[in-house]
């Protein structure tokens, strides 16, 4: 599926080159009759929904191609800032450093993950250390966590999935070795596919433990409150739910029209609904 | 007109072997490069599998395809054998004809709701019985869930060959004076053995390379099972459960699983032969 993708860009890519170069000075330029392109550049979260905003936005703007490269947070930042790229794209908040550079941040969409357990489970809050722990394998029964003598059923997504990435990225669930970022999540934890098998898999048994996108969350399974914040949408947005991530489009001041105009398409209703798809929408 | 169709049927067998050798080749080409960054015995041996860390060990699914499919073999081998004597020597032929139409319909049950029905029923089942690390998705959910979806072609090559088996070996056997176990144990099975053994192959097969129904119940752990409760991930379930985001080694770690899947069942399929051959020449 990804590569995919990444041939399908690779593709766009080229294609987009061939373009510019038959457009030549009408290219960037914005208000020409030509092809303008817009690089979005930047976190490979925000790259999926982006692919899928700019196939919508294309199809309603012929003259406009725009190029989606998911290469990491701190690259698109970087991009946004040096000009290489119209829009730069970052799942985490901007560092210090980075804020200086007069960037315009834009939250297209939030990313929050609620930990939840069976309806069944008497535990209503953990805090950040247990949650980590539990995922660790060092806290393995819920009596140690106020909960029934009971060992707990640790579930979690399979590798390279985007939702588990966030999770141990925002739980703190990694550690190094040898140069590369592994993940610290038990080996003895069941793997499920997607959040739908996570979420009947804490459905169907009492003492188990798992997480998934918010917006996945219905009755069957119970969110937890973390350091005793539930997981809601507007505990998201105001940052004090601690396991979310804003997902950012950064742009400079001295933007082209047709950027600023795709970014408003991303805020609109209808760019709001593709991002909903997978993450909170902002409007 | 019999040239023209002579080719047109050759064309489509061409059709059938270019696929195959497309497949093979592309699972080959793909796995094969991998074998740079782990060698083949460590790769085969390894009990870690940490994509994020590149390392890959499949030794824990290796242990976990095998044993899920001796069981479920097992139990395939032990009810689909018996149900197929009631079938053909046993039932009256009405009754039969009923029960070999259920059989053609588990036949023809897609394994995704074999795997539902297993992650549903047969797991919180297990859970509720004897508990155990996964709480119930476990070794003994996929032999269980396995040995049912094998049961349809055990069955049926059995009961193929046992009717195949000439009419005059039961009169001889039943002029002799055996009694109608008797037959059916020494004479009739005998005769049938080699499609039996044809149809047991081909359930181990089909064991063998199931992944949906196994990826639901299973639980996915990549440990070595130490009881029949733990928690297992097969080669299968590796490969479907990581490839829709693997990239680069870890993309190639996954065809390299699926060429040790290859091999394995290609061993089979030579193994069925080889013994075809032989049981055709006694």
């Amino acid at each position: 599926m990804k590569n995919r993708m990444v041939k399908l860009f690779s593709l766009l890519t080229v294609g987009s080159m061939v373009l510019v170069g038959c457009g030549s000075s009408d290219s960037g330029s914005g208000g020409g009759s030509g092809t303008t392109v817009i690089s979005t550049v930047g976190s490979t979260t925000v790259a999926t929904p982006m692919e899928v905003l700019a196939d919508a936005y294309m199809a309603k703007n012929s003259s406009v191609v725009v190029e989606v490269q998911g290469v990491g947070s701190s690259s698109g930042i970087k991009a946004a800032y040096d000009g290489s790229a119209d829009m730069g794209m970052a799942s985490r908040t901007l560092k210090e450093e980075e804020k200086t550079w007069g960037l315009t941040e834009t939250t297209i969409a939030l990313d929050a993950i609620a930990v939840c357990v069976n309806p069944a489970n008497s535990v209503t809050t953990l805090t950040f250390d247990q949650l980590k722990g539990i995922y660790e394998g060092d806290i393995t029964n819920w009596s140690e966590v106020g909960g029934p003598n009971e060992q707990i059923i640790v579930v979690t997504r399979e590798d390279g999935s985007g939702t588990r990435g966030a999770f141990e990225e925002l739980v703190g669930l990694q550690e190094d070795r040898d140069g590369n970022t592994i993940s610290t999540i038990a080996a003895t934890a069941l793997v499920q596919q997607g959040n739908g098998a996570v979420q009947s898999t804490v459905a169907s048994r009492e003492y188990a433990i798992g997480y998934m996108s918010l917006g996945n969350i219905d009755s069957t399974v119970k969110p937890l409150a973390v350091d005793g914040v539930e997981p809601t949408v507007a505990a998201a947005l105001a940052g004090t739910y601690k396991i979310s991530r804003p997902l950012l489009v950064l742009t400079s001041d001295s933007a082209n029209d047709v950027t600023k105009d795709f970014l408003s398409f991303i805020l609109s209703a209808e760019g709001q609904e593709i991002v909903g798809q997978s993450f909170i929408p902002v409007n | 007109m019999d040239k023209l169709m002579r080719y047109v049927f050759m064309g489509c067998a061409a059709v059938t072997i270019l696929s195959i050798s497309i497949i093979a080749g592309y699972v080959v080409a793909n796995g094969v490069p991998f074998f740079a960054h782990t060698d083949l015995i460590s790769f085969l041996t390894g009990k870690e599998w940490i994509p994020s860390g590149h390392i890959y060990g499949i030794y824990p699914m290796l242990v976990a395809s095998i044993l899920g499919t001796l069981g479920a073999v097992t139990i395939g081998v032990v009810i689909g054998i018996s149900t197929a004597i009631v079938l053909v020597e046993i039932l009256p032929p009405s009754l039969s004809s009923w029960l070999s139409k259920a059989i053609d319909l588990l036949a023809g049950i897609p394994s995704v709701v074999y795997g539902f029905f297993g992650l549903m029923v047969i797991v919180p089942l297990i859970n509720k019985t004897w508990g155990g690390p996964g709480a119930g998705s476990s070794l003994l959910a996929v032999i269980f869930i396995l040995g049912i979806m094998i049961l349809p072609t055990i069955i049926r090559m059995t009961e193929v060959s046992l009717r195949a088996v000439p009419k005059e070996y039961k009169e001889g056997a039943l002029a002799l004076g055996a009694t109608r176990l008797q037959y059916i144990f020494k004479v009739q099975l005998r005769a049938a053995q080699s499609g039996i053994l044809a149809g047991i192959i081909l359930g181990t097969g089909r064991a063998l390379g199931e992944t949906m129904a196994v990826m639901l119940v299973a639980g996915n752990t990549a440990l070595v099972p130490d009881s029949i409760l733990s928690p297992v991930r097969t080669l299968t379930a590796n490969v479907a459960l990581e490839m829709s985001y693997a990239m680069g080694t870890h993309q190639q770690a996954l065809f390299a699983t699926g060429l040790v899947l290859f091999a394995l069942i290609m061993a089979i399929n030579l193994l069925m032969q080889y013994i075809l051959k032989r049981a055709g020449r006694n």
